[in-house]
């Protein structure tokens, strides 16, 4: 039964494959309306510069030029800032100052695509270059430039975060046999979907209605904050719809508001026409939000034996010129506080410090939930570091401190309570499957002949699902997520989600969850997402919530159906509700399985034969607000080998075991992997966003900035263990960022090991030959 | 400028500056929207089609070059309700997932299979590595490619007398 109708558990063929494999897609530069008009955005060449004069003459006289808007024109509408998600504010388009390179200064609108960037190249705009920072701790230092005149407080500074018992860690760390310490640069990555951003703005001039059709997560906190920031020019949010078509990748990369957006709504506020804004690629990496930039110091208190006691984490985050990262409000950094990773510290004490550069906004996610990556990759370094300190081998150190199964529910002492893990099991998987005893032979015997070779592990918790509304909202909005659910008269239904589909195929796996919880085939259930008219109120799809959150809502939702057809099920069955069970996939009165009926049968009489004093139909709806969060886990090893000519990284082998609860379709589940792993090695050895000391961008286009491609990218080997979650209600923890969270660690962590011997103990991602090189040169082993 | 081109079988005639990229003019102006634009340094292949019968990426090409050749793109894939093996293969083995980069990949990866009905994995990895993903790692991209591979094989078998093509 269960295979026939696609529930939980089968890898169904995905629905939205039949559109994309033909190129029928709907993205949103598809998107082509009557009249429509191009947006075409001038970005600053300097990093930190006084506008003196935007001369837009020449552009205005180019044929098709319909207008060029600067800041001094949304002065007069309140538009040249709009807030950030952080409490910040940031600029839509500077009035007197621009604070990084690619920042956006005027706005071109013409009626074709290339007449636009022909305007763009005739804005003549004379800049005063003011004084430049781009790093963080020097902008922390008393005589830097002060990035934020706008800010009463006349320093870089942005806000101080702290969790943990620092005086208990001082002591443990005072007490302790052993301390290590390093420091570690995780450096700026840029999502780089390979869809850029982009919006297609529809204002109605004559019932004041707004259509947008943008490249957006979140849409339904969208239209809050548009009703927010521009509901003294009357878009009140009944009159504004936001669509999130196709998105071709989001990873975090398409939850933020950009100033195009804003412009191209502006834009067509100001001329009564459609407008359509799609970013290129250079602007998508020099001007969008960024991910990491942590520069993390990181001590671990140990015993003789190994016991892992106590951990202090100070950081230094660059968030560039305004903190418009994408954080629940409370979480400044995130939920960095997962930094104690898979082991029962008996102290631990982390602080975060928010620091403004003449760079543009950072902070948001990589595909990762709200800062867990740099918290892995932290503590698992710090783990490695740890052995080599004791002279462990790795995987022997993780099993001894790990927390053990039968200790979940877990506290953390840093105050999170972990739902359910089993870390040793998932090691001693990948250990098996690997073969580990056996490579570490064979590096044993490589040694000897002067080959490099290296074996790193990372066993990695992540923290996903935000989250329980008594802790979690953004902008005050709680973070919970929603279905709603409608079964037609003939047995079909439709589930709308207030989650939003980037490529994780919700069009097939919530519809497999209702398929499971109702009985009726997955071909049968149409799943809808993205529309703020038809889809109920959601935060959207981000840091693995989808699954987690509105995964639940789903399930919650079917199970309400369920119970109402309980009751239809004993009319038509002639038995008492009490005496209807359900069974296979079917109602029927206890002990006489030849009396049943089917959802599809039941659905019927919800329109056609319900009880006298029931509402008709069969409909439910639920707002999902988690009691807790997930705790997807994993354990990874990489094998490397290293060319002592060139200096040149290649994954040999990487075997990932990971554990994300109960799984719904697990050829998605693989494939997610597979893409996170991906994302994984990207920073771990290419991938970094560079700036000089004047803040010019040193990668701002795809010829530089290294996304990994079939060439450099292994195959991957996976495996996995099933630790449902306890409190969640098919027992599912969320998949799609745990290998870009456990793997760079891995790989870092195989390269140390392959040059370990030679006294080295780490080495900062990207780790690029050029890094490697110069080791070996200084070792005296190059060749 | 005056230009005639054939797409994917039905001849178009288009009045275009000289500057407009052939990208351009497949998606704006014939309305073809199953090639895409990821980029604008001819790095990451969303918008490959085929120019006489060769994998090109029409964004580094102005639509005039192709005057009076004929262009291939992902919405002529399917013949008469008949999915392309590149195309069965691609959902098959879940080569896709944001779906993207998926119609320059499977354009590749037809002009690949042309000119190399059986090729190894490093081939096929060699034949995309001009094509960026950031969704599959590739790994599910390989085994679709093989997918279309062997199926397009057994098809040709089928098709010849028996002992036709064997020594």
């Amino acid at each position: 039964m269960a295979v026939e109708i696609g529930g939980i558990g089968h890898s169904v063929a995905r629905k939205e494959d039949a559109r994309f494999i033909r190129g029928k897609g709907n993205y949103v530069d598809d998107v082509k309306l009557p009249g429509m008009v191009y947006l075409d955005i001038v970005r600053s060449p300097y990093a930190h510069a006084r506008i003196l004069k935007i001369d837009a003459s020449k552009a205005l006289a180019i044929p098709g030029v319909l207008a060029v808007i600067t800041g001094k024109d949304l002065v007069p509408l309140k538009l040249e800032w709009m807030p950030t998600l952080m409490g910040d504010k940031q600029m839509v388009l500077p009035t007197d100052t621009v604070m990084y390179q690619a920042q956006e200064v005027a706005a071109v609108v013409a009626t074709e695509r290339y007449i636009a960037a022909d305007g763009v190249a005739a804005v003549e705009v004379e800049y005063e270059p003011l004084p430049v920072v781009v790093d963080p701790i020097k902008a922390l230092l008393p005589d830097a430039p002060v990035i934020r005149e706008d800010r009463a407080q006349k320093d870089n500074h942005i806000w101080h975060w702290e969790t943990g018992d620092r005086a208990g860690t001082d002591k443990a760390f005072r007490d302790a046999d052993v301390v290590v310490k390093q420091d570690i640069y995780i450096p700026r990555i840029v999502v780089a979907s390979i869809e850029t951003c982009g919006m297609v703005a529809k204002f109605d001039k004559v019932d004041g209605q707004l259509t947008v059709w943008m490249t957006t997560q979140a849409p339904h906190a969208i239209r809050t904050v548009i009703a927010l920031v521009a509901g003294h020019l009357g878009l009140s949010e009944q009159k504004i719809r936001v669509i999130s078509p196709d998105i071709g990748g989001g990873f975090g990369g398409k939850v933020p508001v950009y100033p195009g957006y804003v412009l191209a709504i502006g834009a067509s506020v100001l001329t009564g026409l459609p407008v359509k804004w799609i970013e290129d690629r250079s602007e998508n990496i020099q001007a969008d939000s960024f991910a990491r930039d942590y520069h993390i110091t990181a001590e671990v208190a140990s015993k003789k034996d190994g016991t892992m006691q106590a951990l202090r984490v100070k950081t230094i985050a660059d968030h560039g010129a305004f903190d418009a990262a994408a954080n629940p409000s409370k979480f400044p950094a995130g939920l960095f506080g997962i930094v104690t990773g898979s082991y029962p510290f008996e102290k631990a004490f982390v602080e975060v410090d928010g620091v403004y550069t003449n760079k543009p906004p950072g902070g948001i996610a990589y595909r990762c939930s709200f800062r867990v990556t740099e918290a892995a990759f932290a503590i698992e370094r710090l783990v490695d570091i740890l052995a080599l300190e004791l002279k462990r081998d790795p995987a022997d150190l993780r099993m001894q401190n790990f927390i053990p199964p039968q200790a979940f529910p877990y506290m953390s002492t840093l105050g999170w309570e972990y739902d359910s893990g089993n870390y040793a099991g998932a090691l001693k998987l990948a250990m098996d499957k690997i073969g580990y005893a056996a490579l570490r032979k064979e590096q044993s015997e490589k040694r000897k002949r002067g080959e490099l070779m290296g074996i790193g592990i990372s066993s990695f918790t992540e923290i996903v699902g935000a989250g329980p509304s008594k802790h979690f909202d953004i902008l005050g909005i709680k973070m919970f997520d929603s279905a709603e659910i409608r079964v037609h008269p003939t047995g079909k239904a439709i589930v709308r989600l207030g989650v939003k589909s980037q490529g994780q195929g919700h069009e097939t796996t919530f519809a497999q969850i209702v398929a499971e919880e109702l009985g009726l085939p997955v071909g049968d259930i149409k799943v809808e997402e993205g529309d703020t008219d038809t889809a109920p109120y959601g935060l959207g799809t981000y840091a693995s919530r989808s699954t987690p959150v509105a995964g639940a809502a789903t399930a919650v939702a079917a199970r309400k159906i369920r119970e109402k057809g309980r009751l239809i099920a004993a009319h038509l069955l002639e038995a008492s509700p009490d005496d209807i069970e359900w069974k296979d996939y079917k109602y029927q009165v206890k002990g006489v399985p030849a009396k049943s009926k089917t959802m599809a049968e039941v659905a019927f009489a919800a329109y056609t034969n319900h009880p006298q004093g029931m509402e008709a139909g069969l409909e439910a709806v639920d707002y999902y607000d988690p009691p807790s969060l997930t705790y997807p886990f994993g354990s990874y090893i990489c094998v490397v080998d290293i060319d002592k000519g060139t200096g040149e990284v290649k994954v040999r082998r990487f075997y990932a075991v990971d554990d994300c609860g109960t799984i719904i379709n697990p050829m998605i589940v693989e494939g997610q992997i597979h893409g996170g792993l991906t994302m994984g090695l990207a920073p771990a050895l290419y991938e970094e966003i560079n700036y000089d000391k004047d803040g010019n961008i040193q990668g701002g286009t795809f010829m530089d900035y290294l996304l990994p491609t079939s060439m450099e990218t292994p195959s991957w080997e996976t495996g996995k263990t099933t630790t449902p979650s306890p409190h969640h209600p098919i027992g599912a923890k969320g998949v799609g960022e745990s290998a870009t969270v456990g793997a760079p660690a891995a790989i870092a962590n195989a390269v140390v090991d392959a040059l370990a011997h030679l006294g080295v103990r780490h080495i900062d991602i990207p780790i690029t030959p050029w890094k490697v090189q110069k080791i070996l040169k200084e070792k005296g082993v190059a060749e | 400028m005056l230009m005639q081109l054939t797409i994917n079988g039905a001849s178009k005639e288009a009045d275009v500056e000289p500057r407009l990229l052939l990208v351009h003019l497949i998606r704006e102006n014939l309305l073809l929207t199953g090639t895409h634009i990821g980029c604008d340094t001819t790095s990451c292949g969303a918008c490959t089609v085929l120019l006489d019968g060769r994998p090109v990426k029409s964004c580094t090409v102005f639509a005039v070059q192709a005057n009076g050749r004929t262009v291939s793109t992902v919405e002529g894939l399917e013949q008469n309700g008949v999915l392309h093996a590149v195309q069965e293969g691609f959902t098959k083995e879940h080569g896709l997932q944001c779906g993207f980069c998926t119609p320059g990949m499977m354009m590749t990866s037809v002009a690949l299979l042309e000119r190399n009905a059986a090729p190894t994995e490093l081939q096929i990895r060699q034949a995309i590595s001009g094509n960026l993903c950031r969704c599959t790692g590739y790994v599910n991209i390989v085994k679709a490619i093989q997918y279309a591979s062997t199926k397009m094989g057994e098809a040709k078998a089928e098709k010849q007398p028996a002992t036709a093509g064997r020594a």
